[in-house]
């Protein structure tokens, strides 16, 4: 067996195994963190889709993530079921990543990234500011309204373990979609986009629609995270999607590797979880540190390592004979 | 109503337009979005603190404290912004389009945070600046903002003379024309950069000390919005142009003011944001931008 499956499958059992462990040492945290850290891989799985593959920098990726998280409690309050919800939720982000993707993406790269940012302070300003859709800073749910809880058949998921695995589902689920895609057609098509625009037009790919559908699958991913975050947690408000945040995704893919899952995922545990779990041992003192060691790590990997830590076979490999050829 | 949002819009108007002259200077020479250069602004908020609070003879505001005061901003913001530049943007001058701007924003992240664990996690207030007030018509304008006016058209001024005229400016516009063709002139272009980068660190820095005058207090992270606002008057302006970036902060400084006055204070900041998106999207080189063809 290849050491790349041996990985795959211990990570796996990991994932399933290690929450029972820890409750039953009862370290409800932990269990806590794990799923944090489960919501994260999937937005970083996401964003890959933008920033890994088809090379399109994007700042603003929490919106979406908001997107999902309040139609989740807004439908939610309504009175309808968490599965009726995810596909209203993929359609409406999908929706709204295309409103924004279609006039913006024939920009160059760095004005792109600024376009998708102030589309994110918009989105958590909009938030802030329409009371009567989404409570403002006080956030949702309102005072007596409640989020209908999930059921599956007749078990209803109540712990935060219950929604950790299924958080582990529906990561398991984007890495299936996030690989497929890499090795597809269409996956290939936009890495020929990153690599190189004119060329890939040349190569008879229709560029900007490639582009546009990359954002719009990406952008998918994030409000899948946010609505079940919001069934999981219960309550939102737009502080919880600041531009810090989309940028906190983007360290995690940069720092991980960018355009490979693995790395991706491992991104979000150094980035998120690393830190949370030193806590104990380090007091909480040091979790203040972290966003500073975080921007240096950032600097640090962009210059002397650009794959990332985990990089993917076919971006190391360009970057090696980019290497070789000057 | 009017002539107050008028005065109010161009005092920050000017503040705008002195952050937006570091990006756009630093774009026309690197093609590089600086994305650390809001924290340069901030930082100077600070060094302006400081030189006002260590001197204790500054604080009275006296004209000789005063100008050494912006003389201490001017020197160690651009010194900063200068050493930013030699450490997370050199190294990536042969590097994709997009790695100076990732180091950029981890660079941002590392001044923020600097700022916020070792000097204060709180607005701290600037000593006071004793202002008299006038009346025109029906609106009040104080000294403030008169000083605040007059002394970025100052520097505004000084700099345009600085690029047409001297044998500095015209190396600097050589290097942004083709960094290759000028060094064959013997132009030095890596300290041209350094230069472009001292003089836009400069300006963000008195910037920032302008700025925290001005609403009386300073924070770590008050960087954000007028960095992203004054690069919007960048954009707006065409960015690259030097001129395009002082009207670019002027008009935004107004449309601000004037939307929050005219149309919803709560959202003036959408509204920027607006800006900035459709200007962008329709007209990318801006009001005096010239059209640049992408090459391959």
């Amino acid at each position: 067996m290849k050491f790349k499956n041996i990985a795959i499958i211990t990570a796996f059992i990991t994932a399933i195994v290690l929450p029972l462990i820890m409750q039953a040492s009862a370290n409800y945290y932990a269990i806590h963190v794990l799923g944090l850290l489960g919501i994260y891989a999937i937005l970083c799985v996401g964003l890959n889709i933008t920033i890994g593959y088809t090379g399109l920098l994007d700042l603003g990726f929490m919106a979406f993530y908001a997107i999902g998280a309040y139609i989740g409690i807004i439908l939610s309050a309504k009175g309808i079921s968490f599965w009726y919800i995810i596909p209203i939720s993929l359609f409406i982000g999908g929706t709204f990543r295309y409103l924004l993707g279609a006039p913006v993406l024939r920009l160059r790269g760095d004005y792109l990234a600024i376009v998708t940012l102030a589309f994110g302070e918009i989105t958590r300003l909009l938030l802030n500011n329409l009371d009567f859709l989404t409570n403002g800073p006080k956030g949702l749910p309102r005072v007596g309204e409640t989020v209908l809880p999930i059921s599956i058949f007749s078990f209803t998921l109540r712990n935060d373990i219950h929604f950790y695995y299924l958080i582990v589902f529906f990561l398991a689920l984007a890495i299936i979609v996030s690989y497929r895609l890499e090795h597809s057609r269409l996956g290939r098509a936009f890495v020929a986009i990153r690599e190189d625009e004119t060329a890939a037009e040349l190569s008879g790919i229709n560029v900007s629609n490639t582009k546009l559908l990359a954002f719009v699958i990406s952008g998918m991913f994030g409000s899948l995270a946010g609505t079940i975050y919001a069934h999981w947690i219960g309550f939102i408000s737009p502080e919880s999607f600041t531009f810090w945040e989309s940028i906190f995704l983007v360290c995690m893919l940069v720092i991980g590797g960018m355009g490979s899952i693995s790395g991706a995922i491992l991104g979000a545990f150094i980035l998120a979880g690393i830190p949370e779990f030193l806590r104990p041992v380090l007091g909480s003192g040091f979790i203040d540190y972290r966003m500073l060691i975080f921007g240096l790590l950032l600097v640090v990997v962009i210059i002397f390592r650009p794959q990332g830590l985990l990089p993917s076979k076919r971006r190391n490999l360009e970057l090696r004979m980019n290497k070789n050829s000057e | 109503m009017f002539i107050q949002q008028l005065i109010n819009g161009l005092t920050l108007g000017s503040i705008y337009a002195l952050i937006a002259l570091g990006y756009t200077m630093v774009y026309g020479v690197l093609l590089m979005i600086n994305f650390a250069h809001s924290e340069i602004f901030m930082i100077g908020a600070y060094i302006g603190l400081w030189a006002l609070t260590a001197i204790p003879a500054f604080a009275s505001f006296t004209i000789t404290g005063f100008i050494i005061t912006f003389l201490v901003v001017l020197l160690f913001s651009g010194l900063l912004a200068v050493s930013v530049e030699k450490l997370a943007y050199k190294p990536l001058r042969q590097a994709p389009r997009l790695s100076p701007l990732i180091s950029a924003i981890g660079v941002s992240i590392v001044l923020q945070n600097l700022i916020m664990l070792f000097v204060s996690n709180q607005s701290m207030p600037l000593p006071e600046f004793k202002t008299t007030r006038y009346q025109i018509f029906s609106a009040e304008v104080d000294t403030l903002q008169i000083f605040i006016f007059c002394f970025s058209i100052a520097l505004m001024l000084l700099l345009n003379l600085f690029i047409s005229k001297t044998k500095f400016g015209k190396a600097m516009r050589a290097t942004a024309h083709s960094h290759s063709v000028s060094q064959l002139m013997g132009i030095n272009s890596s300290s041209m950069i350094a230069m472009v980068f001292f003089i836009g660190g400069a300006l963000g820095g008195i910037a920032g000390m302008l700025n925290g005058m001005y609403y009386g207090s300073i924070k770590y992270n008050m960087g954000f919005f007028p960095g992203i606002k004054a690069f919007t008057a960048a954009v707006l302006g065409g960015i690259g142009n030097v001129k395009g970036a002082m009207l670019g902060g002027f008009l935004l400084g107004l449309i601000e003011t004037f939307s929050a006055g005219y149309i919803s204070s709560q959202n003036k900041d959408v509204i920027t944001f607006c800006v900035l998106i459709l200007m962008l999207v329709f007209k990318p080189t801006g009001i005096l931008g010239e059209n640049v063809t992408e090459k391959v």
